[in-house]
């Protein structure tokens, strides 16, 4: 049953791109209430941003997008151009808080929340400037800042010690800080601080023009690279009105689960190498670098970057090449086969596995899981099939699914996301249909908002986007992160120092693609 | 004792402590066999040594000199131990003066320097490798000990040459005390030398380190003598289960020339096979959680006393 929004403010209209769309504009005050009746009713919160709009002489536009049973709703909340404020989402969707604090950062748009502390500015530039804003200026603008340190909520009692832990880890891996509170080697809390990977790209998409800016949305989250840049298309071709031919949405489909195949390999290697197993990684490492070498043969790109571009894909896939990727299928599925069993067999493995980093179904719908680690969680959300877009509403996608919530389940539900991933890549390759790749452009972009969203390997992946004079004005691109690192903290809880290395790649979630 | 043995003492240090790190690049390179892997070479270890022998120290400001005097203190009680074991020959004047329980003492002793330099620099890192460290030292040093009161009780003495040439003398008779121990042995050897399933020495994630952790501050020489004495630590423990449970090939005494030639190629041979099971066994297995250790040990204090009572019962 579609919720009915009308009691909250204007239902505006519904948007058809590839994903349908409903606005709903309201101020300020309902928007508490709006984001309760969705929570209550099962819905999620995907994303929230705010966009500067003082130019053309409105004020600050916040948006939220929620997930419905009917689909995808954006909440946007006009807000005064002189001391902008709203009510926070974050005791409703917990998720919210990190947003609302970049938000604040990048933009100078205080949520009434009680976590005022600082998300993405770290000491970077000074309080008082807004990055995001239309009139900020880089050069005058980086004063040095005043706060230097960092509160951390801080747990007391007998023997409870910290442990801090980067932003530079031992290994070759992205920055990030975590900070355990512990007694001996149990964890009492984890809290994570992010924003180290902090590189302006939302600065960077403004003013850049529509039409090419999907090479900057591929550069996201360099993992995601086929999820990103499709959400980003998406977004614009709902703009601009146009529907890529039907081979090229097919390709598009064959990239994305390419990208999940090659990632969840690594994740799987990684993950035995992390309890010890390096047998593991050495063959998941071989089958990755088999099938991203049979990206740079077939498409020309080991990631796939830059594959998707505005009304279709940038090459065509010729026969012989299709056999290739055709062929590659059941030698994969059956090293696959093997590989499964040897970690479903292995007690060392199972071990370490099972038990370890529990997210109950409960506490994952109650802070709003969401991807590869909510469906592991008994979440069974898929942006596949949950609202669905072309051409997945044709080929009747099963997601992976357990509702064990520990590490042992997010290795299962990506052994069967595999195999459903190779399924749906052997269908796309044998029907692909028969058509041009690449779609004709309009020679303007009209001005407006269009939203795109993925299903990336580790979850949705969403795209606002607003046009204005052919340039982009604003745009967000999500990654699942966002929603996923918070509860990586509370997995934390109660297990031990050693395992959190196991529970993290576990999640493997992006520091990138939400830094930005 | 005699002016030979003198010489000869000095010359199997030298000796032990340049075939370390082969023995630890043939580890790796079975190991990289076994995981379909092409590996490093077996010079590898030597290569690492260089370059880090080639590299500037870099020591923290909080850093005292005990921070600096750990790597000496390691890499000379691991030497000084390649000086009590009987790998190639059982004259050894040393062996005289320490027997197996003082042998034990010494890495122990190693151990207590490690740990201490770990928390000398203060950070997090250290101090959580120094505790995990030393928890699976006093668990792993009491199994140890037994195993060698076992082998002391066949031959009536902690003398380890004396050990060694009562066990390699009788060449026929099978002790079932032997079996035990020798069982619980590997399981120490596992354990000390910081090897899957304990500790994994080829992890980068600092938060499940135990060994690596302790030794993350170090750098250039200060880590190279490090290494150089964790790959002698590795060979000292596999020559003295080696001596202990194939003693076959010991040149006895201090052996005619003739004899000590064949002590060569047979330890080279012995620790060929060695390392390949060693790196067998990292292959199968996965590394356990951390409170899973002391279950691990336990068992291998376990057998090591069974190994005794056995003797005791059959009174062989």
């Amino acid at each position: 049953m579609a919720m009915d929004y009308t009691s909250f403010g204007q239902v505006v209209e519904e948007r058809t791109g590839a994903v349908p769309v409903r606005l709903v504009r309201t101020s300020p005050d309902p928007l508490q209430m709006l984001c309760r009746s969705v929570e209550e009713e099962g819905g999620v919160l995907q994303a929230l941003w705010v966009s500067d709009h003082r130019k053309s002489g409105g004020g600050f536009l916040l948006r939220v997008a929620l997930q419905d049973e009917a689909g995808i709703v954006i909440v946007e909340v006009a807000l005064p151009a002189q001391a902008p404020g709203y009510p926070s989402i974050a005791g409703i969707f917990p998720a919210a808080g990190r947003m609302e604090r970049a938000a604040y950062d990048l933009l100078g748009v205080r949520a009434e929340a009680a976590d005022r502390r600082p998300w993405i500015r770290h000491d970077a530039w000074s309080e008082d400037c807004f990055p995001l804003r239309y009139d900020f200026d880089s050069v005058s603008s980086t004063g040095p800042s005043t706060d230097r340190s960092y509160p951390f909520v801080r747990v007391t009692g007998d023997g409870v010690h910290e442990i801090a832990v980067g932003p530079v880890h031992a290994g070759t891996i992205e920055p990030g800080h975590f900070r355990f509170s512990v007694v001996g080697e149990k964890v009492l809390r984890l809290e994570e601080r992010l924003g180290y990977t902090h590189k302006g790209i939302e600065k960077r998409f403004t003013l850049l023009p529509a039409f090419g800016a999907e090479r900057l949305a591929a550069r996201v989250s360099g993992d995601s690279a086929v999820a990103f840049s499709w959400a980003y298309c998406m977004a614009l071709e709902a703009i601009c009105g146009i529907h890529p031919p039907a081979r090229a949405l097919w390709l598009r489909a064959l990239y994305l689960e390419r990208e999940r195949i090659a990632n969840h390999l690594g994740d799987l290697g990684a993950l035995g190498n992390d309890a010890g197993f390096g047998v593991a990684l050495a063959q998941f490492s071989r089958l990755k670098e088999d099938l991203i070498r049979a990206n740079q043969r077939a498409f020309g790109a080991r990631y796939l970057m830059d594959a998707i571009v505005p009304g279709g894909v940038v090459s065509d896939l010729d026969e012989s090449k299709r056999w290739m990727l055709l062929e590659a299928i059941p030698r994969l599925e059956s090293e696959l086969n093997t590989l499964s069993g040897i970690y479903e067999d292995h007690a060392g493995l199972q071990d370490r596995f099972s038990g370890t980093g529990r997210v109950s179904p409960g506490l994952a719908r109650q802070l709003g899981l969401v991807g590869l680690a909510g469906r592991a969680s008994g979440q069974r959300r898929d942006a596949r099939r949950d609202p669905g877009h072309a051409p997945y509403d044709t080929l009747d996608v099963r997601p992976g699914y357990s509702s064990e919530g520990d590490v042992g389940a997010r290795v299962s539900v990506r052994f069967q996301e595999l195999f459903e991933s190779l399924r749906l890549s052997r269908i796309l390759l044998e029907q692909l249909p028969a058509s041009s790749h690449r779609g004709s452009l309009p020679d303007t972009v009209p001005d407006g908002f269009g939203l795109g969203l993925v299903e990336g390997w580790r979850g949705p992946v969403l795209v606002g986007l607003e046009t204005a004079g052919g340039i982009i004005h604003r745009c967000h691109p999500h990654d699942p992160s966002w929603q996923n690192w918070p509860v990586l903290e509370h997995a934390m809880i109660g297990n031990i120092v050693p395992d959190f290395p196991l529970i993290n790649k576990s999640f493997n979630l992006s520091y990138s693609g939400q830094d930005l | 004792m005699n002016t030979r043995s003198l010489i000869l003492e000095p010359l199997t240090i030298a000796f032990a402590i340049g075939i370390a790190p082969l023995l630890t690049g043939w580890v790796n390179q079975c190991r990289a066999w076994l995981q379909g892997r092409r590996g490093p070479g077996l010079l590898q270890p030597y290569r690492v040594i260089r370059k880090l022998f080639h590299k500037d120290a870099v020591i923290a400001a909080s850093a005292s000199p005990l921070f600096r005097l750990v790597p000496y203190v390691e890499f000379a009680s691991m030497a000084l131990a390649a000086g009590i074991i009987p790998s190639l020959w059982t004259g050894l004047p040393f062996a005289t003066a320490a027997d197996t329980i003082a042998l034990v003492g010494l890495f122990a002793m190693a151990r207590m320097f490690l740990a201490l330099g770990a928390m000398d620099i203060g950070t997090a890192f250290g101090s959580m490798g120094a505790r995990r460290e030393m928890l699976v030292g006093f668990l792993a040093e009491p199994a140890l000990l037994m195993v060698f009161f076992t082998a002391s009780l066949i031959s009536q003495s902690t003398s380890f040459p004396t050990i060694v040439n009562a066990l390699a003398h009788d060449r026929l008779s099978i002790y079932p005390s032997l079996a035990f121990a020798s069982v619980s042995f590997l399981m120490v050897l596992l354990a000390e030398n910081a090897r899957i399933p304990v500790d994994n020495p080829s992890t980068h994630l600092e938060l499940t380190m135990i060994h690596e952790a302790t030794v993350l501050e170090y750098s250039a020489r200060h880590l190279a003598l490090i290494e150089w004495s964790s790959s002698l630590k590795l060979l000292n423990y596999v020559c003295i289960g080696l001596a202990l449970f194939v003693p076959w090939g010991l040149a006895q005494g201090s052996g005619t020339p003739l004899d000590l030639l064949w002590a060569v190629p047979a330890l080279f041979l012995k620790l060929l096979v060695a390392g390949l099971g060693l790196a067998g066994i990292e292959t199968i297995n996965a590394k356990m959680r951390l409170f899973r250790v002391p279950e691990f040990l336990a068992t291998a204090f376990l057998l090591a006393v069974l190994g005794l009572l056995v003797h005791l019962l059959l009174g062989y």
